[in-house]
């Protein structure tokens, strides 16, 4: 008798934890040609609530590592990930068709995005703060800080390089995020969140939720303990994202528009990819004996 | 026998203020569709001019001139442009005297102020951004930054002038034009400065202003041919601007409302904290976004800086804005003297205990006297709303970690003072601290090479500094 | 009338509380380093606010005449002879002979070998300081700047402008410094129980930092000092405004403390009717009103005077004066 596989359950990811939705509610994965790969926990408005306590509750301890440290981290998600690149390429390939080389490929730029944001940690201060010259006896310098809580609706269809994209230069100034996932390409990011618990990322700093954006963005665009929010995964619904950026105005979070259509993930990022997510904070004083 | 201070008023004569004012629109002065409005002194409740208010039609033509004039300024060498900037910013310094009364006129701010702070920060701004117009591709957004386009503005009245240059001279420096609405109450020195862009020879339709209350700021912020929307006044219609703006393309700065915490330290050098905590709360009569309206101080030195405080109050003199040597003026209006009544009664009504100095105020005008609420806690309205007012909440705690909770502990991230001796804390505090701008052992200093703007509800956006520059930038192509 | 000077503090209950303060070297040190330190930029700032006060017409009529009778008109010159000092002691007495209603000034300061001379023109009518402790800079043994202040109150000096050792106060010998003030406190004793009035000249412009001064001033007034004084002419800077303004908050700060009025005295470099003015201002606004008589504060200076002259007559007459019509003495 043939050996009867073990199948996966695929969770959500919060807090460093792998919960089940807190409403019981799964849904069915397919692949890219509708064969049935897994169930994966379908993110309900109370895990939404749930993960941003979680990441509220992450942020001050990140933010406050040294920038060196979250390089490291970052870097050491790189690492994981290429341990792990067999793993992703199928899940990529599972996920959005094409060959295992194209999957490759993908594969490859998500890790070398990772390293690149990597790089960024102790670098962004240096390239976008400033000493300022004014005009009296005071020292006075710009920095940026992290903006604090950030939602990531993110990408629907490139579910590895498109996440990775918009995960790292998020949590890479010190901020911590909240994401929810490509809704019909979700087995990525579970792999991906398994990489970053065994990655050296503290629990909460990076939370995923899979699930729809649909009914879960409103929850959080409207969240008042979340401070911005990327819409990238409701690209082209122009209705969708209009909405949750009315809501977003509730608390005045710092918006990342969603695009009129997926971009090019393949294109280098701007800086702006992480400069949406900072504030720039300045700080005076006398100079005096 | 007592040194008692004679008047010492500063002339109005230099000032020529006439009985009504039209909308200036590419270039020139015309009537608006609305209906007309008065501007009025605070100081005296004198009607000041007549205003015309510019209805939807009216902000539709200032767009389209912007919108022209917008193809040959941001293709304008920006050397060239530079040089239009130079020119207004000498011409301000010019007739500094002459701006600084209307001012402190329309405004009811102390005549010291406008003329040592609000216009010398004006010139500054307009000289520092003129520098920028052919620097660009150093403001960080690469090699062939480009501008937004139109850009539509709506400021405050309480710093009207200044923040009328903190949004024109970065706007017209990277390429942009504008239309600016100028607050209600205090419209009266840009339109003089309309007078100056005309002395300077500013192209027609680079700087467009219309007068008018909230009506008409709605139409320029929705206006669907303005790019760029930067808008500084409360939370509320931040927040309304910011829905309204949805789904579009316009991008937006916001500086919004604050509930600056002030944080004294019991090592700090207690006369400067105390200077720093009246300069904070009073400058302006309070009427400022970043005001320190919150003083944290550590209680095993709050008695002796309560008592420093109080005395020092004692000291601050109530009244003409335009005697040189008045510190705290009339209050903007009506509305506000209102407001700032309500909330104290409030303040009173929970428990919290009020003192003012003895001062007496004018009869006639909108006048409250400096103001400081003790046993005031979280909890109380005067500690989380924003009065606008000389008003101060007198908070108390016992170690760094709880300063940091209670300064952080509001929707606002705008600003924050620390005083301390020690130079680590200060770093740490600086740190902790959720605002955009940390003052250190000093408080409300602005400059233009400096960046201003909030964390949170306090906004979003930089204004000064390089950072100021992205916010009327796209990367080019 | 000359200021009163005689003023005894030695007793104040509020003073007393202080003696364990000033029972060591490391007491007195821990003292003066918890004082809360002064912020250069805020203090500079701050005076410089003050500085913008305008004071016009009937205000301006009223401290012109304040600041002449605030005056210490003061030669100290290795040049200086007995008739110089008492052509001096004879404009202290009346600045200005064509107005009979400008007041005199508080007092003449000169080295204590010429007090004789002017107190023979002035007697009683103007105040004689003299400067004593080997000044200005200091440098003696113990002895002679005792037998120096005794001379000088021997001959008839109603005030002591000492100087304080600074070498030993930026050493850090603090009660050094302090002990020194007490003896030459001692020494301004008469026979009949009354004292010549102290005035403790701590050299701010060799003391570098306005914690120092405020420290000194601190260490001055405990010590027994009547009077704080900033500089003694010979030094750059010498009173500078945020100096002052330092000292300022020092007396009215000790008043609150120990219920014991001192005075300031900045000396050397005011020279105009303006800077005067600011001087009144700030007196007013930081220590306060009660500060504002010859009895609590004093100008150090030569050439002030006649500008104040000059100043007043146009306020009298509408008209600019010219250096002419002022007596150079």
């Amino acid at each position: 008798m043939a050996r009867i596989d073990v199948r996966k359950t695929y969770k959500l990811y919060i807090g460093g934890a792998f919960p089940r939705s807190e409403s019981g509610h799964s849904y069915e994965v397919q692949d890219s040609k509708g064969k049935f790969v897994a169930n994966a926990a379908l993110a309900s408005r109370k895990d939404v609530r749930d993960a941003v306590v979680a990441a509220r509750k992450a942020f001050p301890g990140w933010s406050s590592r040294t920038a060196y440290n979250r390089a490291q981290i970052l870097y050491r998600i790189a690492e994981v990930m290429e341990d792990r690149r067999a793993q992703f390429v199928q899940a990529v390939q599972q996920s959005e068709g094409g060959t295992a080389a194209a999957a490759g490929r993908q594969v490859d730029e998500a890790i070398d995005r990772l390293v690149w944001y990597a790089g960024w940690a102790d670098k962004l201060a240096q390239v976008v703060g400033n000493a300022n010259p004014v005009a009296g006896p005071f020292f006075n310098h710009s920095a940026p800080e992290p903006t604090g809580v950030v939602g990531v609706l993110a990408p629907q269809s490139s579910s590895l390089l498109g996440l990775v994209s918009v995960v790292a230069p998020v949590i890479v100034t010190g901020n911590t995020a909240v994401v929810v996932s490509s809704y019909s390409r979700p087995l990525p990011a579970v792999t991906f969140s398994e990489v970053m618990a065994t990655s050296d990322v503290p629990g909460g700093v990076v939370n995923v939720l899979t699930g729809d954006a649909a009914p879960l963005g409103p929850w959080l665009a409207a969240h008042m303990d979340v401070n911005a929010i990327d819409l990238c995964g409701v690209a082209g619904d122009d209705e969708l994202s209009t909405a949750l950026e009315v809501a977003a105005a509730d608390n005045l979070k710092r918006v990342r528009r969603a695009p009129a259509a997926e971009p090019d993930w393949s294109a280098d990022p701007a800086l702006s990819t992480m400069t949406d997510f900072v504030e720039t904070k300045t700080v005076w004083h006398p100079i005096g004996v | 026998m007592a040194f008692e201070y004679a008047p010492a008023p500063e002339s109005r004569s230099i000032v020529d203020i006439k009985p009504s004012y039209g909308l200036f629109i590419d270039g020139e002065f015309v009537d608006g569709h609305g209906s007309a409005f008065k501007s009025i002194n605070p100081a005296t409740e004198e009607t000041l001019a007549e205003i015309a208010e510019a209805d939807a039609a009216d902000v539709d033509k200032a767009v389209k001139a912007a919108r022209r004039a917008f193809r040959t300024w941001s293709r304008m060498p920006g050397k060239e442009r530079s040089k239009y900037l130079y020119r207004i910013a000498r011409i301000i310094q010019e007739r500094s005297r002459e701006l600084a009364v209307l001012e402190s006129i329309d405004n009811g701010k102390p005549i010291k102020e406008s003329r040592d702070v609000d216009v010398p920060i004006v010139a500054a701004h307009f000289f520092y951004y003129a520098g920028w117009a052919d620097k660009l591709e150093y403001a960080g957004l690469g090699a062939n930054p480009q501008p937004l386009g139109v850009a539509g503005q709506v400021i405050p009245w309480n710093f009207p002038l200044l923040m009328l240059a903190w949004k024109v001279a970065p706007a017209l420096a990277c390429g942009n034009t504008v239309v600016l609405k100028p607050a209600e109450t205090t419209p009266l020195t840009a339109l003089l400065f309309a007078e100056i862009c005309q002395q300077a020879d500013l192209p027609a339709g680079v700087v467009n202003i219309v007068t008018g209350a909230g009506d008409t700021g709605q139409a320029v912020v929705s206006h669907p041919d303005v790019d760029k929307v930067a808008f500084t006044g409360s939370t509320g219609v931040g927040k309304a601007i910011a829905r309204a703006i949805a789904g579009s393309d316009k991008k937006a700065t916001l500086e919004l409302g604050g509930k600056a915490a002030n944080i004294v330290f019991d090592d700090a050098a207690i006369d400067q904290a105390v200077e720093g905590i009246v300069g904070g709360i009073f400058f302006n009569q309070g009427h400022v976004c970043c005001a320190g309206s919150r003083l944290l101080v550590q209680e095993s030195v709050a008695d002796e800086v309560m008592a420093k405080l109080k005395r020092r109050m004692g000291t601050l003199r109530v009244g003409d804005p335009l005697d040189k040597n008045t510190d705290i003026g009339a209050i903007n209006s009506a509305e506000q003297l209102a407001r700032i009544r309500a909330l104290a009664e409030i303040g009173e009504d929970e428990g919290a205990e009020r003192w003012a100095p003895p001062c007496e105020l004018p009869s006639a005008g909108f006048w409250f006297p400096p103001t400081v609420f003790t046993g005031v806690s979280q909890a109380h309205r005067i500690a989380r709303d924003e009065v606008f007012g000389p008003v101060l909440s007198v908070l108390t705690f016992r170690t760094p970690s709880e300063a940091i909770e209670k300064a952080n502990n509001t929707p606002y991230g705008l600003s924050a003072g620390v005083w301390t001796e020690k130079g680590s804390r200060i770093l740490h505090m600086a740190n902790e601290l959720r605002a955009g701008v940390v003052w250190a052992n000093t408080f409300n200093k602005f400059d233009p090479a400096s960046p201003f703007g909030g964390y949170k509800e306090s906004g979003y956006g930089r204004e000064g500094g390089r950072q100021g520059l992205s916010a009327y930038l796209k990367a080019g192509a | 009338m000359p200021p009163t000077v005689s003023t005894d503090q030695g007793s104040s209950p509020g003073l007393a509380a202080y003696a364990d303060v000033t029972a060591s070297e490391t007491s007195l040190r821990r003292f003066l380093h918890g004082l809360p330190g002064v912020d250069q930029v805020g203090a500079e700032a701050r005076a410089a606010q003050l500085g913008t006060r305008s004071i016009k017409t009937t205000a301006k009529a009223h401290a012109l005449d304040l600041a002449i009778t605030m005056v210490d008109l003061t030669t100290l010159e290795g040049q200086d002879t007995p008739g110089k000092v008492r052509a001096l002691a004879n404009k202290a007495l009346r600045p200005d002979p064509a107005d009979p209603t400008c007041p005199s000034v508080a007092a003449v300061c000169v080295y204590g070998d010429m007090v004789a001379d002017v107190k023979a023109v002035v007697g009683d009518n103007v105040n004689v300081a003299a400067v004593a402790t080997a000044f200005p800079s200091g440098r003696a043994s113990m002895e002679i700047k005792l037998a120096d202040t005794r001379d000088a109150v021997a001959a008839g000096a109603d005030e002591i402008d000492m100087v304080i050792d600074r070498g030993a106060f930026l050493a850090g010998h603090y009660l050094q410094v302090f002990e020194e003030i007490v003896a030459v406190r001692e020494a301004c004793q008469r026979a009949d129980g009354t004292h010549a009035h102290l005035k403790v000249i701590m050299e701010t412009g060799e003391l570098q930092t306005y914690d120092n001064v405020r420290r000194a001033s601190w260490l001055s007034m405990l010590a027994g000092g009547d009077f704080i004084k900033t500089s003694t002419g010979k030094v750059q800077p010498a009173a500078t405004l945020p100096v002052t303004l330092v000292m300022l908050e020092a007396v009215r700060d000790f008043r609150e403390a120990t219920g014991v009025q001192i005075g300031v005295k900045p000396a050397g470099g005011i020279r105009t009717s303006k800077d005067a003015i600011k001087y009144l201002v700030m007196v007013n606004e930081v220590a306060g009103p009660d500060w504002l008589t010859p009895d609590w504060f004093r100008f150090g200076a030569s050439t002030l005077l006649n500008e104040l002259l000059m100043q007043r007559t146009k306020l009298t007459t509408g008209r600019y004066s010219g250096p002419d019509y002022f007596t150079l003495d």
